[in-house]
């Protein structure tokens, strides 16, 4: 299986990664080898297996529905670059 | 017409829990902004989300309310993309394997025929925050109250054919979901919000035409009039030999248009994958037979008996089903004995138009239904008439007394005295010749005007049954 260049760029672009040229040629080849190993498995027969959504084997625990965390507002905008009225501030965002 | 629509609804219903999916932060509206995000609500690293035990509950009270599979292992994903009002750069959701599968809703049409609407699954998932783009020194302003809020993404099959089942389809589970008591369905507040996939295609073609999502649609009437417009839009781009972008388009409720939003394609690649810090949700039987009996009498069931009970017609049924609490105040009126037609009558007429008229709820109504009950039973036993009682209403409506007492300080009481009745209709017939002369010649309509005139003359005390029988029969003898 091949990996393109383009492919690793667009998903770089998906994720906000800014990646060199030299960089994405090598996270090509990287991904190509990962996916050679993919084939490798996709080769064994798995038609009895059932599709693993986590490797523990355990199942997720619930919490009641109650309030336990207050106005924490202080505490989290003081290590925030910029607030006003409350807010968090951030570059200005146009749909 | 050659096109067909053919429609499909996404709905995000905001589960009424009182702390987060995910975190004990609270969920209250309206809150100062910020002041209910935790760190887990904000993605601070190291934090662990741990699963509302009752947004799982409501979830499963839906799917057991539209008869859908249930999965007895459910798994959560992480959709990924980036905004500002989406801290972690991934909303947590349920891709593959959602805790509600396949079911459906059956709705009525306005010509009273049903229809099911195929619903293809419905997933937890947490909600984003608010943007705020109002000028904030040039930036945008982030609300975190919202991020981490249960929602119940509910997606139907494109089963529906028009903007008016589109309509019937969101009013049938809107009604649900506040029956079942998991969402409070304020569209204003946006704990209903609806998203429609719309497409058309030659009737009798078998491949779906390229769809448009439409977003931004708030109310039952912006639905309908989006859903519109986009159709018009897609048929005229088609005759007209262009193509269908699948897109996400904007509705724009002041000028009535959708708009292109964002180009599908790049933004849909969501990169899903198992969200390492959940665990698969189970849920066994016995939970399941546990919800089960909590569940309420659901609307259909109510409209039906209301309909074989209390003999309603399919309108009048449907009306006061449409809310759990009209319903309950519906039955309480018919519960002190009252006529159960007269009773509709009343709660869907006078009531609610005075409900209306001030913007209150059923449950804030100034009449309680035991007050209203007692003022149609004077009508009931002929005390006063249906006109009279409407001026009892309005009385009582201001917190002026019971009807009993109303109708004892105004003197309200029906004259059904024969005699007296009698006397005023002779005095009537005497002081109009000409009249009389005229409806005796064959002007039948002017008896209209004696019942009038006999009225005034009781001040609309008279029994009107009783003052027509003797106003007939005195006229023929005149």
């Amino acid at each position: 299986m091949s990996i393109t260049k383009e492919q690793v760029d667009k998903i770089a672009h998906l994720a906000r990664l800014a990646l060199t040229e030299e960089e994405a040629h090598a996270y090509a080849t990287q991904l190509e080898n990962i996916f050679n190993l993919v084939t490798v498995l996709q080769q064994a027969d798995t038609a009895e297996v059932r599709p693993m959504a986590h490797p523990m084997d355990a199942k997720q625990r619930l919490r009641p529905d109650v309030i336990t965390e207050g106005n924490e507002r202080e505490v989290m905008q003081a290590i925030a670059p910029l607030t006003d009225m409350g807010l968090y501030l951030v570059p200005q965002v146009i749909e | 017409m050659k096109w067909e629509v053919v429609i499909g609804l996404e709905v995000h219903a905001q589960l009424a829990t009182q702390s987060k999916i995910f975190s004990g932060a609270a969920t209250a509206y309206g809150a100062l902004p910020n002041t209910q995000a935790c760190a887990i609500d904000l993605g601070m690293p190291g934090v662990l989300p741990v699963l509302n035990e009752e947004a799982l509950h409501m979830a499963l009270k839906f799917g057991l309310a539209v008869n859908a599979h249930l999965s007895h292992e459910s798994v959560f994903a992480r959709k990924n993309y980036f905004y500002p009002d989406l801290p972690k750069g991934y909303q947590i959701s349920q891709y593959e394997i959602p805790v509600v599968g396949r079911g459906h809703l059956d709705i009525t049409l306005d010509d009273g025929t049903v229809k099911r609407i195929g619903i293809t699954r419905a997933h937890l998932e947490e909600d984003a925050g608010k943007s705020l783009h109002e000028d904030f020194q040039g930036m945008t302003g982030i609300d975190l109250n919202r991020a981490g809020t249960p929602l119940l993404e509910i997606v139907s099959e494109p089963d529906m054919r028009s903007s008016n089942e589109a309509v019937a389809y969101l009013k049938t589970l809107h009604t649900l979901v506040r029956y079942l008591g998991i969402c409070d369905g304020n569209m204003q507040e946006g704990s209903f919000r609806c998203d429609a996939n719309v497409s058309v295609r030659l009737k009798g073609a078998e491949k779906l035409g390229t769809r448009c999502e439409l977003k931004n649609i708030n109310s039952f009437r912006f639905v309908e009039r989006a859903i519109n417009y986009e159709v018009e839009r897609q048929i005229d781009v088609l005759e007209n030999g262009g193509t269908i972008a699948q897109e996400t388009r904007l509705y724009d409720a002041d000028a009535n248009t959708t708009r292109t939003m964002r180009s599908k394609e790049e933004a849909n690649d969501y990169r899903y994958f198992p969200d390492p810090d959940l665990l698969p949700v189970c849920v066994n039987e016995e939970l399941i037979a546990r919800i089960k009996t909590t569940l309420p009498e659901l609307p259909q069931e109510k409209r039906d008996r209301f309909m074989q009970h209390y003999g309603l017609n399919a309108y009048d049924a449907n009306v006061l089903s449409s809310a759990r609490e009209l319903a309950q105040y519906f039955e309480a009126v018919v519960d002190v004995g009252v006529d159960p037609k007269l009773s509709a009558n009343w709660v869907m007429g006078e009531l609610l138009a005075a409900l209306n008229k001030e913007n209150l709820a059923i449950d804030e109504s100034p009449i309680p239904p035991a007050a209203l009950g007692q003022l149609l039973q004077r009508i009931t036993d002929n005390t006063i008439s249906g006109k009279i009682a409407k001026t009892v209403f309005a009385h009582m409506w201001l917190n002026e007394g019971s009807a009993d007492e109303i109708i004892e300080k105004q003197g309200l009481k029906q004259v059904t005295d024969t005699g007296a009745i009698e006397k005023i209709i002779d005095e009537i017939i005497a002081n109009n010749p000409q009249q009389l002369a005229d409806y005796k010649g064959g002007k039948e309509k002017l008896f209209a005007f004696f019942v009038g005139q006999a009225m005034k003359a009781t001040q609309g005390k008279a029994n009107p049954q009783q003052l027509n029988d003797l106003l007939k029969e005195k006229l023929q003898k005149a």
